[in-house]
């Protein structure tokens, strides 16, 4: 193992009420590719915005070879030798890929283009990148233009390389042209950290994994010591050895008719999953678990018709039914309250009752507006109904606290009384009051006949209201488990996956 | 005292504030200098005809076409977050539309030669004018172009086209029916133009309360995502806007050449973009698109020519106006900016807080 090149010790960053980082450690040696790991809010892009300079830690030292580094900008971090490559490609797609990597880096006025074409060349010939120097950007593929951000990093003369989800946007082919450079520089000794959410890719390409969840450091561990199921427990917080059986609450809900309220075969969208059957039957609570970018929340994007559907049909009550776009799901009696609820949710500047009546307005249609006393008597019923804290219904709804604009999109769903309500991450960002009033509605909706398909992150919130999961990883789904399968050891096991990985 | 305090900042921050003061300043004003300003006179004028005289009348008459442009351009500000340039543009061609269906291939045609009835050209007019917002809004909509940008093809387009509509020529209609709708029909003596002003604000006000284009066009402008998952189509509502506003257009047009019997393609609604726009920011309405104030807008359109009757009034030179009138519009928009506001309803706080201090002692 090659020498500690970064060290990070006991840093601490928040935000005004957040601790977002508290005492977290990380050491990078020499030659190393170090997984980053943690589900959403642990606080990796903190950490991450700390070594860059994005931020400015509150506590702590970052020491680079030896010496204590003082990181307060962007600029500082590239100084002592710390290069970042963001998920979003950050380069000039209509400039050539000499200059891209070139740009900013002279501060003469003059500039060879000759000598920088022939560096250019020189260095992507040697990382074996398919570039020309004189090649505009735009006309490489996304992986090439990602490729070429490393190599200015590289050139840069860096010796700890960043990459955050430098893979989302890749196919296979690409992911692994990018490994063989990852695995190219580890043998220079360039130190690489590597963000991201796919497990798979993890274990392929990285020697070390420190896990951090809430902010806290978890532990640092090699490979070959933390097998997957392992790993995931440690990022969801759950130990998998002595992990706590929690029994399900579920009533049973007893179904008067055999065909399911909605059947989905072979769907997919361009949001790239792999095609995907399912079934939700009335009174009924599914789930779709998996970690983050598993694609749970494009299945169910797909069914509404949020996202462009691409192949396969759903059926409603036994009858196929035709969803291109979302009005189509609603009218066919689909609700959907989705996970994003600032951008795809709420409509900000509208009042409290306009968000709550939209889209039952919408599925009124154009020319029938509701009247004033309408509208209010609808607003003023599902605000006492669900217990939404707002000084009034004229109120605008980004005034109010995450957990109740998510109870005024709830509201706004019930309105069109659906027969098949998808709710994706309806609690996240809310407190747990808001948490636990939702989870139970959800469970009373279900009692009176509602199909519900329930999303959350936290598998606690899943074992709860849900009695059938569907599991999913990669943007596959890989699994469905119920009844006596419905335990916390069971669902990490199938979210890990891998053969002959299963536990030691 | 406290209920009083208040509502006076609720005043500040309300949006249709901005428009009400700069009304309520340029009467104060006019009242100092000049109070025959406001004189309402019922006099004969060179047709022979009597009618309401004054500078009020004047406000009503030439501020119709600003007040029929600014209720489109709302639409379209608050859809799509971006303005509609060709405006003024748009008007000629829907001014040579009208000239070219009534008179056909004769330039000058006498009383009773006319090709066809007025509704018929201005039915047409509405046509090719919806059309031409419809060219906007394909580009805005679909093709997802900034607006100005989009806009600017027809800014610069537009009058060329309006003059190829009629070869070129300047078509002449001594009609005087003709005159009715930039200027009096017989025996009512109010200008015609405020009176289809009113029309086309009645309209649109009954628009807004008997279907939801309100309410779908500001949940488009403020979060198109949502919108879009809540079963619009926003697509095709940012391009409705631009067709309405095409209709607004050719309104304003047929007013535009009925004032003159004729047209100058060069010349005609000259800027009125410029002016339309300025009355929607007027009435308080974020130019980024969103939540809109029908009202404020129309009345910011009627501000705008009240300050320019004003200047006149004052005796200001035409080719100076411009330059005063900058002036009064930089002062507007700095009190109308939102900081400026809060700024203001803090600082009116913070002064009565102290009188109540003072008081108290």
């Amino acid at each position: 193992m090659g020498k500690e090149i970064l060290q990070l010790r006991n840093i601490h960053k928040s935000f005004p009420g957040v601790k977002a980082l508290q005492g977290v450690d990380f050491t990078l040696r020499e030659g190393e590719i170090h997984a980053l790991m943690g589900e959403n809010g642990a606080g990796k892009s903190t950490l991450i915005k700390v070594l860059t300079g994005v931020y400015t830690k509150d506590e702590g030292t970052i020491t680079m070879d030896g010496k204590e580094a003082v990181i307060k900008s962007p600029q500082d971090a590239q100084n002592v030798g710390i290069s970042t490559v963001y998920q979003e490609i950050t380069l000039c797609p209509n400039l050539s890929v000499a200059e891209n990597m070139y740009i900013g880096r002279s501060n003469n006025i003059m500039q060879n283009w000759k000598k920088m074409n022939e560096g250019a060349d020189a260095i992507l010939q040697s990382l074996d990148i398919p570039a020309k120097a004189t090649q505009q950007l735009a006309s490489c593929s996304i992986a090439v233009q990602q490729m070429v951000a490393i190599a200015r990093a590289v050139d840069m003369d860096c010796k700890v390389l960043i990459l955050d989800e430098p893979t989302s946007s890749l196919d296979e082919q690409e992911v692994e042209k990018l490994f063989k450079l990852m695995r190219d520089l580890k043998s220079r000794g360039v130190g690489i950290i590597f963000v991201t959410h796919f497990l798979e890719q993890v274990y392929e390409v990285c020697d070390m994994i420190t896990v951090l969840r809430d902010g806290k450091l978890v532990g640092e561990y090699k490979i070959a010591d933390l097998p997957r199921v392992q790993l995931v427990s440690k990022m969801l917080g759950k130990d998998f050895d002595d992990m706590a059986e929690i029994k399900s609450e579920n009533k049973v809900f007893e179904s008067n008719s055999k065909t399911p309220v909605i059947e989905v075969e072979g769907l997919y969208s361009d949001a790239g999953i792999k095609p995907f059957d399912f079934k939700v039957d009335k009174g009924e609570v599914t789930g779709f678990t998996g970690l983050l970018g598993s694609g749970r929340s494009e299945c169910v994007r797909a069914i509404f018709g949020a996202d462009r559907v691409l192949g396969g049909s759903v059926k409603k009550n036994g009858e196929t039914v035709k969803i291109k776009k979302p009005i189509d799901a609603m009218k066919a009696g689909i609700g959907y309250i989705p996970e994003d609820r600032k951008v795809d949710g709420i409509v900000g500047d509208l009042s409290v009752r306009d968000n709550i009546i939209l889209a039952l307005q919408v599925m009124k249609g154009f020319f029938k507006p509701f009247t004033k006393a309408q509208a209010n008597a609808f607003a003023d019923e599902y605000i006492k109904l669900l217990g939404i804290k707002t000084a009034s219904a004229d109120t605008p709804i980004k005034q109010l606290s995450g957990g109740n604009q998510q109870k005024c999109i709830v509201a706004r769903w019930l309105l069109t009384h659906p027969e098949y309500l998808i709710l994706d991450e309806p609690t996240r960002g809310i407190d747990v009051g808001t948490k636990v009033d939702i989870q139970k509605l959800v469970l009373k909706l279900a009692s009176e006949g509602m199909g519900i398909t329930f999303i959350s992150s936290e598998t606690d919130e899943m074992l709860r209201t849900c009695s059938r999961l569907v599991v999913m990883r990669d943007r596959k789904v890989v699994g469905e488990l119920k009844g006596d399968d419905l335990t916390q050891n069971k669902i990490m096991s199938t979210i890990a996956g891998g053969d002959g990985n299963e536990n030691k | 005292m406290k209920t009083s305090k208040k509502s006076f900042t609720a005043i500040f921050r309300n949006q249709i504030f901005i428009p009400i003061a700069a009304l309520l300043l340029l009467v104060i004003v006019n009242l100092i200098v000049d109070p025959s300003f406001f004189k309402i006179t019922y006099q004969l004028n060179s047709d022979g005809q009597h009618i309401l005289y004054g500078n009020l009348i004047q406000i009503l008459d030439f501020g119709s076409e600003l007040a029929i442009l600014a209720i489109g351009m709302t639409f379209v500000t608050a859809a799509s977050g971006g303005q509609d340039i060709s405006v003024g543009a748009a008007i000629a061609i829907a001014g040579s539309v009208i000239l070219r269906v009534l008179c056909g291939n004769n330039t000058r045609p006498e009383a009773g030669q006319l090709q066809t009835t007025f509704l018929v050209a201005f039915l047409v007019a509405c046509v090719v004018a919806a059309l031409f917002g419809a060219f906007n809004g394909l580009l805005v909509s679909v093709f997802k172009i900034q607006p100005m940008v989009a806009t600017l093809i027809l800014f610069t387009a537009g009058r060329s086209i309006a003059a190829w509509i009629n070869n070129n020529e300047l078509p002449i209609i001594s009609d005087q029916s003709f005159k009715y709708f930039g200027g009096y029909i017989p025996n009512v003596p109010v200008p015609t133009p405020a009176i289809l002003a009113v029309v086309v604000i009645i309209v649109t006000f009954l628009l807004l309360k008997f279907t939801n284009l309100g309410l779908y066009i500001q949940a488009v402008g403020i979060n198109e995502k949502s919108s879009r998952l809540n079963g619009l189509n926003p697509t095709a509502i940012k391009f409705l806007s631009f067709v309405l506003l095409g209709l607004c257009v050719a309104v304003a047009g047929l007013i535009k050449v009925s004032r003159l019997s004729t047209i100058n393609y060069s010349v005609i609604a000259k800027d009125i973009e410029m002016d339309a726009i300025l009355a929607v920011a007027l009435g308080g309405n974020a130019l980024g698109g969103g939540k809109f104030n029908m009202t404020a807008s129309i009345l910011g359109a009627y501000v705008i020519q009240f300050l320019t009757i004003t200047l006149y009034s004052m005796k200001v030179q035409s080719d100076a106006l411009p330059a005063y009138k900058a002036v009064v519009v930089i002062l507007l928009v700095v009190f109308s900016a939102p900081t400026v506001r809060n700024w203001m309803s803090k600082t009116w706080k913070n002064l009565t807080a102290k009188n109540t201090a003072k008081e108290v002692a």
